[in-house]
């Protein structure tokens, strides 16, 4: 019998995180990657709507897997995801009003997040349960923590405050005549931020430098 | 059951559709008080902002039943009609095509703030890309604007939607509604910027020119029904304490 969490389990949780994953290698999700991380609260409050559309969207698909009608399947999760957005939205209207203002259309547009339908249709059709939890999990992550650190980079140096807070420290360099990028702000700046980050994650694995 | 029939695959979509159908419709219900509660906080920020006065929302009603302390509704012909101003949604009424001009209902709100009396007009119009709205305080003499704040539903970021910003908000304080013979004229949002000291234009957005039209026929639509309902109320007054003055000379 195999284990509840082996070798391969800890994979499907890892790959997504590093040398798989869905922004940086894959390029999928970008655009809600460059609209809603100028703030870090926003991309938080975005990536556990994700973490929660796309783990809870894998286990549906992969429970109902065999009984799904193959001609209809992409239309099915397309169903299920749909109705998962509506819920994260009408649940983030009904207790976090502010934030479903901030993120209004990008909840929307979680249903095209090509992240999620690409693992419904690649992963969750053809594994277990578990294995396909796990599958959703890891990209969410994956996904999330890129969201996470552009955010962080972007309202550190475009607005001078983190999570809405100002930072300590800021007000001495605002002295020394520092200003705040207001260019941070601006979309251009979070392709150029996950630009870098794909640079570094290149330049520590060459594997994953193609060859032309 | 064969998997691939039509039949299968009907039955298999239509159980589908009424499993998430029911879902979505209970949660929509069960979490509707609390979605009317926090766009009511949002309206009453809003009102505030007109006037100076930031609320967060755990204390937006608080704050609301502090300032606010009349709301009336007016109709095109600036008659007072019945009603709770408050739930009047002017967007929805602008939006509404099968509401014929006469049966719009126009309301605003009388606040106190500092002993001054303020009147907030709610407005809506069109931008570029989808719906513009705002809230106008003027000062008691109906004329000079105390304050404004703008949104937006989906203006372009760095241009039109900068109308939500103080940049576009703070040069219409002091602005008039009305020239020196107390004519209404509205105030323009002008494109290329506002002449040096004039008292009926703001500066326009560059690079929003739609945007700024579209506030600017916002401001003169929705302003001249108040201004004509405002002038008649101090045309009133204004013979009461004249025939007063009057009086006191005939002693």
């Amino acid at each position: 019998m195999k284990s509840f969490f082996n070798k391969q389990h800890q994979k499907l949780i890892a790959d997504p995180m590093g040398d798989q994953n869905p922004i940086t290698i894959q390029v999928l999700g970008i655009c809600s990657a460059l609209a809603i991380t100028t703030q870090l609260e926003n991309a938080l409050v975005m990536t556990l709507a994700v973490i929660f559309v796309m783990t809870s969207a894998s286990s549906i698909i992969s429970i109902l897997r065999n009984h799904i009608p193959n001609r209809i399947r992409i239309i099915v999760q397309l169903l299920v995801v749909a109705s998962l957005v509506a819920l994260v939205d009408q649940i983030l209207k009904a207790f976090l009003p502010d934030a479903s203002e901030q993120l209004s259309v990008f909840i929307g547009l979680i249903i095209t997040n090509c992240i999620i339908m690409g693992r419904l249709e690649a992963f969750a059709m053809g594994n277990k349960l578990w294995d396909s939890f796990l599958d959703a999990l890891g990209n969410a992550f994956g996904y999330g923590w890129i969201l996470v650190a552009v955010a962080f980079v972007r309202e550190l140096f475009g607005s001078g405050k983190l999570m809405g807070y100002e930072v300590p420290g800021f007000s001495y360099l605002y002295e020394l005549g520092y200003m705040n990028n207001n260019l941070m702000i601006l979309p251009p700046m979070a392709l150029i931020v996950v630009g870098l980050i794909i640079w570094m994650q290149r330049s520590r694995n060459n594997d994953l430098i193609e060859e032309n | 059951m064969n998997k691939e029939s039509n039949l299968y695959t009907f039955t298999f979509a239509i159980i589908m559709v009424l499993v998430v159908g029911t879902i979505l419709a209970v949660t929509s219900e069960v979490l509707q008080p609390r979605k009317k509660q926090n766009a009511a906080d949002k309206k009453m920020i809003d009102i505030l902002s007109a006037i100076g006065v930031d609320a967060t929302r755990s204390q937006a009603k608080e704050e609301y039943d502090k300032y606010i302390v009349d709301e009336t509704i007016i109709n095109n012909k600036g008659e007072i009609i019945d009603g709770l101003a408050f739930n009047i949604d002017v967007l929805f009424q602008y939006r509404d095509k099968t509401l014929s001009p006469d049966d719009f209902k126009y309301p605003f709100y009388t606040a106190e703030k500092d002993n001054q009396t303020y009147f907030i007009v709610p407005m809506a119009g069109t931008g570029l890309w989808g719906p513009v709205w705002g809230f106008v305080a003027l000062e008691q003499d109906c004329n000079t604007v105390y304050g404004a704040a703008f949104d937006h539903k989906a203006e372009t970021p760095g241009l039109g939607a900068e109308i939500n910003t103080d940049i576009f908000e703070v040069p219409f304080r002091g602005k008039k509604i009305k020239n020196y013979l107390g004519e209404f004229v509205s105030i323009e949002v002008k494109k290329g910027g506002a002449e040096e000291g004039n008292l009926h234009q703001v500066d326009g957005i560059t690079g929003g020119t739609i945007t700024s039209d579209g506030v600017s026929d916002m401001l003169f639509n929705t302003l001249q029904i108040y201004d004509n309902y405002f002038s008649k109320v101090n045309n009133v007054n204004d013979t009461i304490i004249q025939s007063i003055n009057s009086d006191n000379f005939n002693i």
